[in-house]
């Protein structure tokens, strides 16, 4: 077998699409900029859990960070974490959490990693309060591919740190970083779930609760009287001194691929019901450990194989709140109508906290995030429907969920694309941007 | 044989402390406020490895920069290394290179110098820990082989052989000083994914440097003399080892 045969398919977490890369780990900072120079472009990536194409680059060179996981310094008075940009936040809270420290902001999956983080400005449970995770890092080190070094903060080349976050990883090399962790004195989450039913209910729930933490569920399937039924959860940390060190961790990984039919509205439409009526009474409140709270799908290791051979496609917009509930209503009917059952469907009402980062994707309203199985035409059609219906209601799509975004959308949704666009690395791309820069 | 202070090796010298299983191993000791001394060549990666062994609650981390060929100067750096430890626990000798086999096939010069980083500057640094051990009367010597040392295969013999002679050199060492309380333990890893084998294709076999480093502390802990790693090698060895050298010569592996 020829060398670098299994890693020419460096798939993102969709698996699709898929396109050929040379991919190359950085284990050292002085690996890059990596010396041999070719005409073709580069990408820094960790650990390719972004769903669509911003972590991919066709016929580049991918240089992955994850063995740059080296930690630096830690205040254990102030909670203050720089570490290099490779770490990820389970190394993090492997970390910190004995410390009695947490991450500032905790997305979907905890197998991320910092630099991942600031690069698609993730946002998390808490963003209501806390904004995104690119408010909790002060400062960080950027290396441009001809090698220079730019350490970058609000007051230190503040135009850089604010185009490296959210910059979707096309400014540079993000060598380390510093996280604010936050103090708490359990691993305990005190969480409450309620069921609702429409989405007027969702956001009355969400504008009434004053926890840290919160999201919904929402079923994508049902129609009629069960239109937009869901389970609304939030909770916070424990305040009661409670367990520091961790459990043990049984992991189970998805050692193959399902078959594609393992996924159809009935088989979804039946786990949907299954997990809404798992919620026996209306409400349920109790105390959980984070992991199952924060991150219940990553006990399934690569959970995204359920979706077989052809990947799957991620969608996820927020629409302002100008149109109240009613580009959301249009959206789940879309998804409804279309048969497209998705797994997982997740909707949450962002805050209003600005984050320093120029391409940003959170903005206030109501955000909707769910998968599809790949359909050749109807999968795509929905997508486009979708897409439509966001740029109709003012909203704006997610770089990190999506593969097929038109040019013309992207730059509706993000206006202020080209004065950011200065700031590109001019050796680094990403077929993302290739598509939604019409360079492709 | 007694069990180990569960506080044991509180005061640890690398050699190679850049290599990805040696700072995997590091990492796992780091937590117990261990004391390290860090050898390696190249000073910005060592200061790097020295700084998250801090963060991670080591209690105080040393560093020496040396290419560790350098034979000659091997007596200064463990002098050094046992007078700033006090005494030393533990002893992992981390480093090596893999070598380039065909080149070493065409050229004797650079399979010598194969030979030399691998076997002759472990030889030089075992001989001055085999002693200091032996004198102090306990600690361990844990040493990163590798199962390409259990036969000679056309792919990359001049580094098996290198690893071949090294496990011979421990098996007479640990015969001379178990005795005196001294653990040897010859690490054997199968495939690993570091640098070292970044150009290769993965495969399921491969472990991650933390599994192995999992499997270095458990035969630390329980004063192993070989231990293969992770534990599939034993058997995969085993069944390679008993292949008859008449057909194992013409095979290609």
């Amino acid at each position: 077998m020829p060398p670098h045969q299994d890693r020419l398919q460096f798939e993102s977490w969709g698996r699709y699409p898929r396109l050929p890369a040379e991919v190359r780990p950085l284990y050292w900072k002085e690996d890059f900029p990596p010396p041999q120079v070719s005409s073709a472009k580069m990408l820094a990536v960790g650990m390719g859990r972004s769903y669509g194409d911003v972590c991919l680059l066709q016929n580049g060179t991918l240089l992955r960070t994850p063995n740059l996981d080296r930690l630096i310094s830690f205040d254990a008075q102030t909670g203050l974490l720089r570490c290099e940009a490779g770490v990820t936040l389970a190394e993090i809270l492997d970390f910190a959490v004995p410390r009695g420290w947490f991450l500032p902001v905790s997305p979907g999956t905890k197998y991320v990693t910092v630099g991942g983080a600031i690069a698609n400005d993730i946002h998390g449970k808490n963003h209501h309060v806390a904004g995104t995770f690119g408010l909790h890092t002060p400062c960080f080190e950027l290396i441009r591919s001809d090698g220079t070094q730019i350490v970058c903060s609000a007051t230190q080349n503040p135009d850089m740190y604010a185009a490296t976050i959210g910059g979707i990883g096309l400014t540079g090399l993000i060598s380390w970083a510093e996280v604010q962790m936050r103090p708490i004195v359990s691993r305990l989450i005190r969480y409450q779930s309620t069921q609702f039913v429409g989405l007027e209910e969702f956001v009355a729930l969400s504008r009434a609760s004053t926890q840290e933490y919160s999201v919904a569920w929402i079923d994508c399937v049902a129609q009629g009287r069960n239109f937009a039924r869901g389970i609304f959860i939030q909770g916070l940390h424990d305040e009661n001194p409670g367990p520091l060190t961790p459990l043990a961790k049984p992991k189970l990984a998805l050692p193959f691929d399902l078959p594609d039919f393992a996924l159809n509205r009935s088989s979804v439409g039946a786990f949907n019901t299954l997990y809404y009526h798992k919620q026996i009474t209306k409400q349920r409140s109790g105390l959980t450990d984070y992991e199952p709270f924060f991150y219940p799908l990553d006990r399934i290791l690569q959970w995204n194989r359920l979706y077989g051979q052809q990947g799957l496609l991620q969608f996820q917009c927020v629409l302002p709140w100008a149109s109240d509930t009613l580009g959301m209503t249009e959206l789940l009917k879309a998804i409804t109508a279309s048969g497209l059952a998705s797994f997982l469907a997740v909707i949450k009402v962002f805050g209003d906290v600005v984050s320093p980062g120029m391409m940003s994707f959170p903005m206030p309203g109501i955000t909707l995030a769910l998968d599809f199985p790949i359909r050749r035409e109807v999968s795509f059609a929905l997508l486009d429907r979708l897409a439509a219906i966001t740029a109709e209601f003012g909203g704006r799509m997610y770089p990190a969920k999506d593969a097929c975004m038109s040019a013309a959308h992207f730059q509706q949704f993000y206006p202020q694309w080209e004065q950011w666009a200065v700031y590109i690395d001019p050796s680094f791309s990403s077929s993302f941007w290739q598509r939604v820069a019409g360079l492709a | 044989m007694p069990k180990r202070d569960p506080g044991f090796p509180s005061s640890v010298l690398v050699l190679g402390a850049t290599s990805s299983i040696a700072i995997a191993t590091m990492r796992r000791l780091a937590a117990g406020n261990s004391r390290f001394m860090l050898v390696a060549r190249h000073s910005d990666r060592l200061t790097a490895v020295a700084q998250d062994l801090l963060t991670r609650g080591a209690a105080t981390v040393d560093i020496w920069v040396m290419d560790l060929d350098d034979t000659a100067a091997h007596p200064e750096m463990l002098a050094a290394a046992a007078e700033r430890l006090g005494k030393i626990d533990l002893a992992l000798i981390a480093h090596g290179v893999l070598g380039d086999q065909q080149a070493a096939e065409a050229d004797f010069e650079i399979a010598a110098a194969i030979l030399h980083t691998n076997f002759i500057s472990t030889v030089s640094l075992l001989t001055w820990l085999g002693n200091y051990f032996q004198t102090q009367r306990g600690g361990a010597l844990a040493v990163v082989s590798s199962v390409a040392g259990d036969r000679g295969r056309k792919s990359n013999y001049v580094y098996g052989a290198s690893k071949g002679a090294l496990n011979i050199f421990l098996e007479g060492l640990r015969n001379r000083i178990d005795r005196d309380g001294v653990q040897v333990l010859t690490i054997k890893p199968g495939f690993v994914a570091t640098p070292m084998t970044a150009h290769v294709a993965h495969n399921a076999l491969f472990a991650t440097p933390d599994q192995v480093a999992r499997g270095i502390l458990k035969a630390i802990e329980r004063r192993r003399d070989v231990a293969y790693l992770p534990w599939f090698w034993f058997w995969i060895m085993l069944l390679v080892r008993a292949i008859p050298g008449s057909r194992f010569k013409k095979m290609n592996m």
